[in-house]
């Protein structure tokens, strides 16, 4: 073993990233030096915070190709995602319906979002992707009803990576008058987004994806056409009513902070991303019974999801605790639950319950990748020399025709 | 989750991993659980002409606790006559592998799988 590596490998950036050091530099004095409320108006306090927090806003407004006046700060993508949602179907509800299309594989703070709108009396319809992940155009307008008020569509999977298609989808919504959010908190600093070009009304986004710090996030709002939300959080009427609260000046200056160094170093950044994952994903897919959950073309440069067939999810995690990654098994009860997002592509429980997300990012080095490639040798071999489906595999037997007691 | 030194020792270091022929003189085969529910137990044993279990090997499909467990009923039988192995209860595995509630049903796989393997001996041998 590498003796400089620091155990467990970290290979979870699409849970969270380290604070870049170059942003929790930045944003230091803005907790102990220059601590004024940003809504101070009458002395200096105030006036320095409140530039600083208009400077983020340009930053952030810079990676998306926004306007900084579109940008309202939040506490994270989840809030931005509910402020978005909800505040779009309670303000149209009255003039366009009460009609929401989203998708089975979004995020919970999407789907539990409008499950709570379906509780108040609106409708649902959630769209299954295909096998490798996308909802297709076809699907999309073959949901469209004329009380559809509110669409929401990530930019990218959480779990499998895969880039849903956001331009085609808003171009349909734009023409329909169908209000259109994105969830792009897995997004920013690893594609492209161009809000002036992009027909998306709403977009959320948060900073501890992209190397900021955790608790701030923020959410786009189109001014032409002006969208309006009803506030979830009323209070002192910060950020033009939308959402009250004090702005958290030095989270801000660090979301801005790592916006701009995503900007700046993201193209660079994902073609080095890009050829560490194909390695891993070389490495791996040399393993029997290996398959990749998604679309591998249409899928950010950080993201791999693979199951592996005939060993038992719990304990592949057991066996690899020397990386840190995410498994599509929760299994913190008596229930194993398999991920919603593999169920819904259509896996089946066993190969949903043995899939590895493996998510790259900007301190990941190519040792880490050898170490894990092997690891992964090693242990699946391990795993299945015990596995008795492993051995009925390889001696012909067709699993699916075995009679299995149920227990 | 947080698993008992134990399981981890047989989860480490697994004992009697492997199989025998399936149709071999006095080897009796047992396979219980389904891929679905998450486990899948094969355990087989290798019984004399005296009815004494000379030899077990098994194979599982599971969780660490569901791997310990087979792992550990292997080494328990060796040694006990048919009938004997039989009275291995779930409970004293549960208690030897200090099993969390959530993986007592690995604990009683076990059982079934010892249970299953000696009603196969059973049927080859007319007893």
């Amino acid at each position: 073993m590498d003796s400089g590596m620091k155990l467990p490998v970290y290979l979870d950036y699409s849970a969270t990233t380290p604070v870049d050091p170059r942003v929790a530099a930045k944003m230091i004095p803005w907790l102990t030096e220059h601590f004024g409320n940003p809504a101070s108006r009458s002395h200096a306090y105030g006036w320095d915070a409140e530039k600083a927090v208009e400077e983020a806003r340009d930053q952030v407004a810079a990676l998306v190709g926004a306007d900084a006046k579109e940008i309202i700060w939040t506490s994270g993508a989840t809030e931005s995602n509910n402020l978005a949602i909800k505040g779009a179907a309670h303000f149209y509800a009255g003039t366009k319906g009460k009609h929401i299309i989203t998708v089975s594989t979004e995020h919970k703070a999407v789907l539990d979002t409008v499950k709570e709108l379906e509780r108040q009396g609106f409708e649902a319809t959630y769209l299954t992707p295909q096998e490798n992940g996308l909802i297709t155009i076809e699907q999309f307008k073959a949901a469209l009803r004329p009380d559809t008020v509110v669409a929401s569509v990530m930019a990218v999977n959480n779990e499998i990576g895969v880039i849903q298609p956001i331009a085609e989808i808003g171009e349909i919504c734009r023409e329909k008058g169908v209000i259109f959010h994105v969830d792009a908190a897995q997004a920013t600093g690893k594609m492209p987004l161009d809000l002036s070009k992009l027909k998306v009304d709403l977009m959320s986004f948060c900073a501890h994806k992209t190397y900021g710090p955790k608790g701030i996030g923020a959410l786009y709002v189109r001014r032409k056409p002006r969208i309006r939300l009803e506030a979830q959080m009323h209070g002192g009427g910060h950020e033009r009513g939308m959402r009250s609260g004090t702005l958290a000046t030095h989270q801000i200056v660090g979301m801005g902070e790592s916006f701009r160094l995503a900007r700046e170093e993201m193209a660079t950044e994902n073609e080095r991303i890009r050829m560490l994952r194909d390695k891993l994903l070389k490495g791996l897919m040399d393993i029997e019974e290996t398959y990749i959950n998604g679309d591998i073309e249409q899928r950010v440069p950080h993201n791999l999801n693979v199951s592996f067939n005939f060993v038992e999810g719990e304990s592949l995690i057991m066996a690899i605790k020397d990386i840190a990654v995410s498994s599509g098994s929760a299994c913190t009860s008596a229930s194993l639950e398999p991920s919603y997002v593999l169920r819904s592509l259509g896996r089946s429980d066993e190969l949903a319950h043995s899939s590895i997300r493996f998510t790259l990012g900007r301190f990941t080095t190519e040792a880490d990748v050898d170490f894990t490639i092997k690891l992964l040798h090693d242990k699946l071999g391990k795993l299945r020399e015990l596995s008795p489906l492993w051995e009925m595999y390889k001696d012909g037997v067709d699993l699916n025709s075995v009679q299995w007691a149920a227990h | 989750m947080a698993y008992s030194e134990k399981v981890l020792d047989h989860y480490e270091n697994p004992r009697n991993v492997g199989s025998f022929g399936k149709d071999d003189e006095g080897i009796a085969t047992g396979m219980v659980g389904a891929p679905a529910c998450g486990d899948v137990m094969k355990l087989q044993l290798k019984v004399g002409k005296d009815g004494v279990i000379e030899d077990a090997k098994f194979k599982t499909y599971g969780c660490g606790s569901a791997i310990a467990s087979s792992s550990l009923v292997t080494e328990w039988v060796k040694g006990k006559t048919i009938d004997q192995a039989l009275e291995i209860k779930n409970t004293q595995i549960a208690e030897e592998l200090a099993l969390p509630p959530v993986k007592i049903h690995c604990s009683i796989l076990a059982e079934d799988a010892i249970k299953a393997a000696v009603a196969d001996y059973k049927k080859k041998h007319g007893a």
